[in-house]
């Protein structure tokens, strides 16, 4: 019997003949925590008897959740870490750099790694060919002295996706759409393998986007195999020399199966309070908006922006509506700038914020007041989400929060592009 | 290990109570002040938990409970509210290695059967859930041994301190 895509990374870095229901002792190649995490991760390393990371150069830490920071609770946090990284010499990455989904995709993953993060949005990485799931800080705090640490070998749902998306439809429509047929714990322990036609049109941006919610299915991880594509991304990052094909055997043995036709897709939402609650974006035509947020590490890429720039260009925003847009890293804003995708978002009324996780996760830059509504390209949408029980939060595409933006309501962006 | 027999009052909860429903994200600023952060378990679900709960009291949830982020602060707060262990139909992957690694029994069955308020009995020797309130007696689904193990030690922590690393 062959092997997935999870099995054999998990086979190569156990050293073991790894199988769906095993449980391995893997090395890891990369561990890394964020501003949020990071600070009770490293309290309970120092309880560790070792006192030593494992390994200082795969080991990794993003300011990115509350940058530049909003209290000084947090600005004390960030002083924690940072001294951590001066004793210890692991990798540190100041605010502004990125949020570190992005920045592990731009500086780290490769095909056949295995990332663990203690943020949920580790998959994300899943994009690359790697097997990257997110974990607590007791988990990480380990990995930081140890350099491994345990799975299970996941089941895997296989996800075949063929033809082609049709116009302003994409990679987010395609993620909201599998998790309304799987639900919100549809995949959970599960790995998701994407495969069929479909995926060698896919840009690693769009990849990194899907990968990115797996876990709103309940996933451990979910990953594609690797290609010209990945090969092409790679060497434009600057490590061409990482890359290795990664395809799972032809005949490895599936939980399930899935189907999805791009071609048949259209403009998706989440509706409140669940990721899984989805419909159609016409289906919620005349739904009065009062914020449309564009960014985070599900929709903050190169091609997001440009998508939100192609619909936003010599149009406003709706006089009723705050537009916020945080570029996922500073590579990503950097390259909008230079093309012109930011200019053409702050004529459109947009306010950039600095790379970031911004106000995705309710702690600042975009908190919502009482019964507001936002429209949101993150990932989760869960009641308070964005710091306000009272509000309550839709999740789209770039290209429908952009169309959005314009007319006030949510809006098939196929009606006004 | 803990005790082998629990008993306390159910707090009852339904489908997909998420990491954000448990600690809001907005409360990021305390997460280095613990007992500050504590006061606002499961603020998003029931105001009124953090002031009802007893330590020895049962979180009850339907599916999926815990989902969303790997912050180790949702599994921490409950354990710091004095919960004793969470009986759901089924719990997220992040969260049920979180509590487990915080020395938090969570137990899967079937939680129809439970009522907010409900006396409830857990023996973790043999895995039999009791509700006392009305005799129904409910059995608990298996968790991995490398789980149990870890639980046996209080925590990830606490395991590894003592052994130094993973025994499989």
């Amino acid at each position: 019997m062959g092997k997935t895509l999870s099995e054999k990374i998990l086979s190569e870095k156990s050293g073991t003949d790894a199988r769906v229901g095993d449980i391995v002792i893997a090395r890891v190649d990369l561990t890394f925590v964020q501003d949020t995490t990071g600070p009770l991760t490293i309290r309970q390393f120092k309880e560790v008897k070792h006192g030593r990371l494992d390994n200082p150069k795969q080991t990794a830490i993003f300011l990115d959740h509350a940058i530049p920071s909003p209290n000084r609770q947090l600005s004390n946090d960030h002083r924690f870490l940072r001294r951590f990284a001066e004793e210890t010499d692991c990798l540190i990455f100041e605010g502004g750099s990125g949020i570190c989904h992005q920045l592990v995709a731009e500086l780290f993953a490769n095909p056949g790694d295995i990332i663990v993060g203690a943020d949920s949005h580790t998959v994300t990485a899943g994009g690359l060919g790697a097997f990257a799931t997110g974990m607590g800080s007791s988990d990480i705090a380990v990995v930081f002295a140890l350099g491994k640490t345990w799975f299970r070998v996941p089941e895997t749902f296989k996800i075949s996706i063929s033809g082609r998306f049709q116009k302003w439809v994409g990679a987010k429509d395609l993620a909201l759409h599998l998790i309304g047929v799987l639900g919100a714990d549809g995949a959970t322990y599960k790995a998701l393998e994407f495969n069929g036609d479909a995926v060698a049109g896919m840009s690693i941006s769009q990849r990194l986007t899907v990968a990115n919610m797996a876990v709103e299915a309940g996933a451990k991880v979910g990953i594609f195999p690797s290609d010209d594509v990945t090969r092409k991304y790679l060497a434009a990052q600057g490590r061409g020399n990482k890359y290795r094909p990664l395809r799972p055997d032809i005949d490895a043995n599936y939980k399930r199966s899935l189907i999805i036709d791009a071609s048949e897709l259209a403009p998706m939402v989440a509706m409140p309070h669940a990721v899984d609650n989805v419909t159609p974006a016409n289906m919620l035509a005349g739904t009065k908006i009062d914020q449309v947020f564009i960014g985070t590490c599900t929709n903050g890429r190169l091609e997001d922006l440009a998508t939100a720039a192609a619909i936003l260009k010599n149009k406003k925003r709706h006089p009723s509506v705050r537009l916020i847009v945080a570029p996922a890293s500073q590579q990503v804003l950097t390259k909008a700038m230079r093309i012109g995708y930011i200019q053409v978002l702050v004529a459109a009324g947009a306010v950039i914020l600095p790379p970031g996780c911004a106000a995705c996760l309710g702690l600042h830059q975009g908190v919502l007041g009482d019964n507001e509504v936002c429209l949101s390209t993150a990932n989760r949408n869960f009641k308070g989400r964005m710091g306000n029980p009272e509000a309550s939060i839709y999740l789209a595409s770039p290209a429908t929060a952009a169309a959005s933006a314009i007319t006030g309501e949510i809006t098939d962006p196929r009606k006004v592009a | 290990m803990p005790d082998a027999i629990l008993k306390g009052k159910a707090f009852k909860f339904g489908d997909n109570i998420s990491t954000d429903h448990i600690i809001p994200g907005k409360y990021a600023h305390l997460r280095s002040d613990l007992p500050e952060l504590a006061k606002h378990v499961m603020e998003d679900a029931d105001p009124t938990f953090a002031e009802k709960v007893k330590p020895g009291d049962f979180i009850i949830a339907g599916k999926n409970f815990g989902l969303g982020s790997s912050r180790e602060h949702a599994a921490l707060v409950i354990k710091m509210a004095g919960v004793s262990a969470i009986l759901a139909k089924s719990v997220a992957r992040i969260f049920f290695r979180n509590a487990i690694n915080q020395g938090l029994t969570v137990l899967i069955c079937e939680t129809d059967k439970i009522d907010a308020g409900n006396e409830i009995e857990v023996n973790l020797t043999t895995g039999v859930v009791t509700n006392l309130t009305n005799g129904i007696k409910l059995t608990s689904g298996k968790i991995p041994k490398v789980m149990l193990d870890i639980l046996g030690e209080g925590g990830l922590i606490p395991y590894i301190i003592k052994h130094g690393d993973f025994e499989l």
